[in-house]
């Protein structure tokens, strides 16, 4: 295992924990206002500090990274779920009318500018959560599509597959059975990317008020919050961004170093 | 090379069409009226009417389509309903902004990331290396306007070297300039990361090819056959990323213009959108995926033009 894989597996499973935990306990209520404790620099009562309304920030940052990872991981199983069967569908019916189809259909998803798209799907559907889901979730599913053919095509030509065609399976049952398990590994590798890249893209979602609502926490939307009084209370900004980007520096050291362990031959796409 | 132009030619108009579509049905699926969502819930009746017959939400859903769509291509983009002036107006105002911010970024991410990812490849596995490629891991991770806010702490709030935010307009090109700095710095850095990537990828697997082994056979030092040869062909596959993040340059300002207070296309769509201002917003979402499908569209010519090999695959 690879420096890389250990520090962004440690990385990762501390903020699974945090939210895990925050299931059952945070150190302070969070829909509890407490303004004259307001915009209190970190200290042994409140470890992060507070925010304008008073509210305990280290609650708050682990009740954000249950939002966070809980629409990553969600938009994450949307591009699986829909991408995945497509790509292999694709490559089943390599140079058929299907495939094409397929195929445009990905290239188009993939012209269009994904944050705009994003901001007029939850601009007209309303903004919350759920439709930043859907919204991000749309964008992953041209990317495990495209990455499963392009696995899946080598793997048709094997003499495993060969095999198995004469023995009369179908193509649906190849594809399940022979395909999806040896393309695996790509797949949870171009996840996890997708996962950080979904964390980013939910910030910003929450950031200019079109992710989770209130009283949900957000990180996104806790900097949001905190642009205004980024002068004269610095740490309720640096806290929700450093979360951000070590959260999502972890996912993106864990992608890597999973790919070197699993495969090296693996290349993941980034966009 | 002329079959594979109107192949591309060919795609880039379904993709425009069906962008289109997507764009206008996203906007009629609203439920109920969009003249009553435009104009809130204390609206009367018959303004409700008036703003229906105005919008043509009494023709049926085919005509208003290709109004909307015919309109586009003459370059009439409809009224504003809030501001009463043509969209068109609205547009060309603050393209002024939104256009040289990406221009401005592209220009930092590549100055920054040309150095970077050419010097990390000739030292691979050494410690500038491995520090170039720790700095990119960071540049990927951070949140672009969560760096804003950062460049906005330290050099607007305590050091005083540029405004926190807005934007005096191209009188003065020189204040204009330093106004779009910042924004321009944040919007460049996440993607000098990955360009940086790029090109360290690009470069050493130029290093690896047969023909630098030739160029060192022929008597060239590591670092002639690196600019000479290596560098020149691992421009290629830069280029394209290079017309990409373009793309996502000025679709990503969007949400730092809204941080700088810019008054640039980002604004305007979220104060559109706060207007429930649908013409506009409608039009200027068609506009940003316009030009990105057309700068694609561009890359992949230049990119044809350049390397043949591709001209078949279409």
């Amino acid at each position: 295992m690879s420096r890389n894989l250990i520090i962004g597996t440690a990385l990762t499973l501390v903020f699974i924990a945090l939210a895990a935990v925050s299931f059952i306990w945070t150190p302070a209520d969070i829909e509890n206002l407490d303004i004259p404790n307001k915009l209190q620099t970190p200290n042994g009562a409140n470890l992060l500090g507070t925010d304008h309304f008073g509210r305990d920030i280290l609650s708050m940052i682990m009740m954000g990274a249950r939002t966070s990872i809980a629409v990553a991981l969600v938009a994450v199983g949307i591009g699986m779920a829909i991408g995945i069967p497509l790509g292999l569908l694709a490559a089943a019916r390599h140079g058929s009318l299907l495939d094409e189809l397929i195929m445009r259909g990905n290239d188009l998803v993939f012209a269009f500018p994904s944050l705009v798209i994003a901001i007029l799907i939850t601009a007209v559907f309303g903004a919350s959560a759920v439709n930043a889901i859907i919204a991000i979730g749309i964008f992953n599913i041209p990317v495990f599509a495209r990455l499963t053919r392009g696995a899946a095509l080598p793997i048709w030509e094997r003499d495993f597959i060969l095999a198995a065609r004469v023995c009369g399976k179908s193509a649906a049952r190849i594809s399940i059975e022979h395909i999806l398990p040896n393309i695996t590994n790509l797949m949870i590798v171009q996840g996890t990317i997708q996962f950080s890249l979904g964390i980013l893209a939910e910030a910003a979602l929450s950031y200019i008020g079109l992710g989770a609502q209130p009283p949900t926490a957000s990180w996104g939307r806790m900097l949001a919050d905190a642009q205004t009084l980024v002068s004269i209370a610095p740490h309720t900004a640096l806290i929700p961004g450093f979360a951000i980007l070590l959260m999502v520096l972890g996912l993106n050291l864990m992608g890597d170093g999973l790919r070197d362990w699993l495969d090296p031959r693996i290349r993941v796409v980034r966009t | 090379m002329i079959r594979y132009v109107l192949g591309r030619l060919t795609s880039l108009i379904i993709s425009l069409t069906i962008a289109s579509i997507v764009i206008f049905a996203v906007i009629e699926v609203i439920p109920g009226d969009p003249a009553a969502f435009m104009l809130g819930v204390n609206a009367r009746p018959d303004t409700i009417a008036a703003l229906r017959a105005e919008m043509g939400l009494d023709q049926p859903l085919i005509t208003r389509y290709l109004d909307w769509v015919t309109g586009l291509l003459r370059g009439d983009f409809g009224q504003s309903w809030t501001y009463k002036t043509p969209v068109a107006d609205l547009i060309s105002d603050r393209i002024w902004v939104s256009l040289p911010l990406a221009i401005y970024a592209l220009i930092l991410s590549t100055i920054i990331a040309f150095p970077a990812g050419i010097y990390a490849a000739s030292r691979r596995g050494g410690a500038g290396d491995v520090t170039i490629m720790g700095a990119t891991q960071l540049g990927v991770a951070i949140p672009n306007f969560w760096f804003a806010m950062i460049l906005v702490l330290i050099f607007a709030i305590n050091l005083r070297w540029f405004s926190a935010g807005g934007f005096p307009g191209w009188d003065n090109p020189f204040q204009a300039l330093k106004s779009l700095t910042l924004p321009a710095i944040a919007l460049a850095l996440p993607q000098a990361a990955i360009l940086a990537r790029v090109m360290r990828s690009s470069l050493l697997d130029m290093l690896g090819e047969d023909f630098i082994r030739t160029a060192r056979a022929k008597g060239l030092s590591r670092r002639q056959a690196l600019w000479k040869h290596a560098v020149r062909n691992a421009l290629i596959p830069v280029l394209t990323i290079i017309g990409l993040q373009f793309s996502f340059l000025l679709a990503g300002g969007i949400i730092i213009e809204q941080i700088f207070f810019l008054p640039g296309l980002g604004r305007l769509i979220f104060q559109s959108i706060s207007a429930r201002d649908l013409i506009v917003v409608e039009s200027v979402v068609m506009l940003l995926v316009f030009t990105v499908i057309m700068v694609n569209f561009l890359v992949d010519l230049a990119y044809a033009a350049v390397d043949p090999r591709l001209r078949t695959k279409a």
